[in-house]
């Protein structure tokens, strides 16, 4: 059973009987159909391979369907230009699963990265960013070099590149894996002031305790189908 | 210790490494292969030069060789000649050459013979003809027989087509060697630009998938590779013009050899080399990143 479609006028993302495979390969995903109102939260689960990563590239547009329609802020993404493409790309944050840092840029030009693509003039966001690193926790190494940073502030960093150009989604592969509890909790807080602030929030992840202590709504992939996710009580949100 | 980040001091850094381990050879190559490329350039230009000299001196020239008869004297006969050829119209000068020059002519089959002024060896007329509109063999024939002269016109302008036939294979075989050497050092910097955007996956991935619009990223790199080759195209094109300068310098006017005669306007022909080697890196640059780009 897919979940219901909403069809409101507020509706950030669409997918309508979106399959996937990568090449002649199997389908990663099979008749994927749902819609996400502008400003929720949404945790994507599913055991590995389920295609939680295929769903995210899908909306990131790091990938086509093989067959349905995407539609990402009410524009119908296979009938759009790839010239186009890039202009979507920008409102749309990613915090990658193996990060993508650039491993020859200090953080503070990491984070400055997607403000730089935009067109934006340093004297426009310096002080934003050195702001953003700071409130995640980096204000002391902003000038340092990935290879140098721990996990969990390498985590901060991509995290703070996805947000840097406040889109209007933000998408997160996995983003709590490599660190401990603790760090997961303020990696999660993070996102949830973001989505207090208005940005879209899907986050996929293995971690079932942050995903039934937040009560926020799941889409549960199994073998590319959507699921519904089997009852479990919701708990106290962490961190609120 | 190091000073703590200072944000309002803060320059963008370039989205590429400063730094690629394999920029060095990369530039030796391209050097190499434009060093070439201007040699052979510089050669081309010379034996056009030389082949369109070889051409102009046949068409400009006529020789004849002219035998006494009865009790005239070869001397005089010659300087008959050379009147009678003078007023031709179409002849700019004629002159009867000393007896020595041909008796130098002769000279390898005879030997050297004691008295060469026993034998009756013809003397020689070398008549100058007007470049626009050369006097014909025949008119020179019939100007001579007007005399009472027994000579023969030696018409050069029946080896001006095998000159000019040598002269075009000469020249089409350089330009053959310059276009492939350019398609070489092309096909070099396309191959190192691949490698080099291959190493690079990860700016390209990233740049991609935060906006970034192909013409920026291909930018990138058609700025870092063309950087490179203008660089390698300078050093080779300097390497090149030195070495055209020393065989200048030793060979004088004509060069290293006659048939090469380097002028040292031929030099500036290199300077191109550095722009032209650019823009071939630019372009392979373009067409690489964007079909990496496609393949995203």
């Amino acid at each position: 059973m897919t979940p219901p479609v909403d069809t409101s006028a507020d509706e950030i993302l669409r997918f309508a009987g979106v399959s996937m495979r990568y090449g002649r390969g199997p389908e990663v995903l099979s008749d994927v159909s749902l819609s996400l109102p502008r400003g929720s939260f949404h945790f994507v689960t599913g055991p590995s391979g389920a295609g939680k990563s295929s769903l995210l590239k899908l909306i990131y547009l790091a990938a086509r369907p093989s067959s349905g329609s995407v539609r990402l802020f009410g524009e119908d993404i296979a009938a759009t230009p790839t010239r186009e493409l890039p202009r979507i790309r920008r409102r749309i944050g990613v915090v990658f699963q193996d990060l993508l840092l650039l491993d020859h840029l200090s953080a503070f030009d990491n984070t400055a990265l997607p403000l730089r693509i935009a067109g934006h003039k340093p004297a426009e966001y310096r002080g934003d960013v050195a702001e953003l690193l700071t409130w995640v926790g980096l204000g002391q190494r902003m000038n340092a070099l990935p290879p140098t940073l721990a996990g969990g502030e390498k985590q901060r960093l991509a995290i703070a590149r996805a947000v840097v150009n406040r889109p209007e989604i933000l998408l997160a592969d996995e983003p709590t894996g490599n660190v401990d509890h603790e760090m997961a909790l303020r990696i999660y807080r993070l996102f949830v002031e973001l989505n207090r602030l208005g940005t879209t929030v899907i986050i996929a992840t293995h971690d079932q305790d942050l995903v039934a202590r937040s009560a926020r709504p799941v889409l549960h992939l199994e073998k590319g189908r959507l699921r519904p996710l089997p009852p479990q009580g919701p708990l106290a949100e962490p961190g609120e | 210790m190091s000073e703590p980040f200072d944000p309002s001091r803060w320059r963008p850094a370039s989205f590429l490494p400063e730094e690629d381990a394999r920029d060095p050879a990369l530039l030796f190559v391209v050097a190499v292969l434009c060093f070439l490329a201007c040699l052979t350039g510089l050669g081309v230009i010379a034996g056009t030069r030389a082949a369109h000299g070889w051409a102009s001196q046949l068409t400009g020239e006529a020789t004849v060789i002219v035998r006494a008869r009865g009790g005239e004297t070869p001397d005089a006969a010659a300087a008959r000649a050379a009147e009678a050829l003078a007023g031709v119209p179409g002849v700019t000068e004629a002159r009867a050459l000393e007896k020595e020059k041909a008796y130098a002519l002769i000279k390898p089959w005879l030997g050297d013979v004691a008295d060469l002024d026993d034998l009756p060896v013809p003397r020689l007329v070398a008549v100058g003809l007007d470049a626009k509109r050369p006097a014909t063999a025949a008119t020179l024939s019939a100007a001579l027989k007007g005399q009472g002269l027994d000579a023969v016109v030696d018409d050069h302008s029946v080896w001006i087509e095998d000159i000019r036939h040598a002269a075009g294979v000469v020249s089409w075989t350089a330009a053959t060697l310059l276009l492939l050497i350019a398609g070489a050092a092309g096909a070099v910097v396309a191959y190192a630009t691949r490698a080099g955007l291959a190493a690079r996956r990860d700016v390209v991935e990233v740049l991609h998938l935060t906006g970034a619009e192909d013409s920026q990223i291909s930018n990138l790199f058609e700025l870092r590779f063309a950087r490179i080759a203008a660089v390698a195209g300078a050093a080779g094109a300097a390497g090149a013009a030195a070495l055209g300068g020393v065989l200048r310098v030793i060979g004088g006017g004509q060069g290293i050899t006659p048939a090469l005669p380097i002028a040292w306007i031929d030099l500036l022909a290199v300077l191109p080399c550095p722009l032209l080697a650019a823009l071939v890196a630019a372009l392979a640059a373009r067409v690489t990143a964007r079909g990496l780009i496609q393949k995203l």
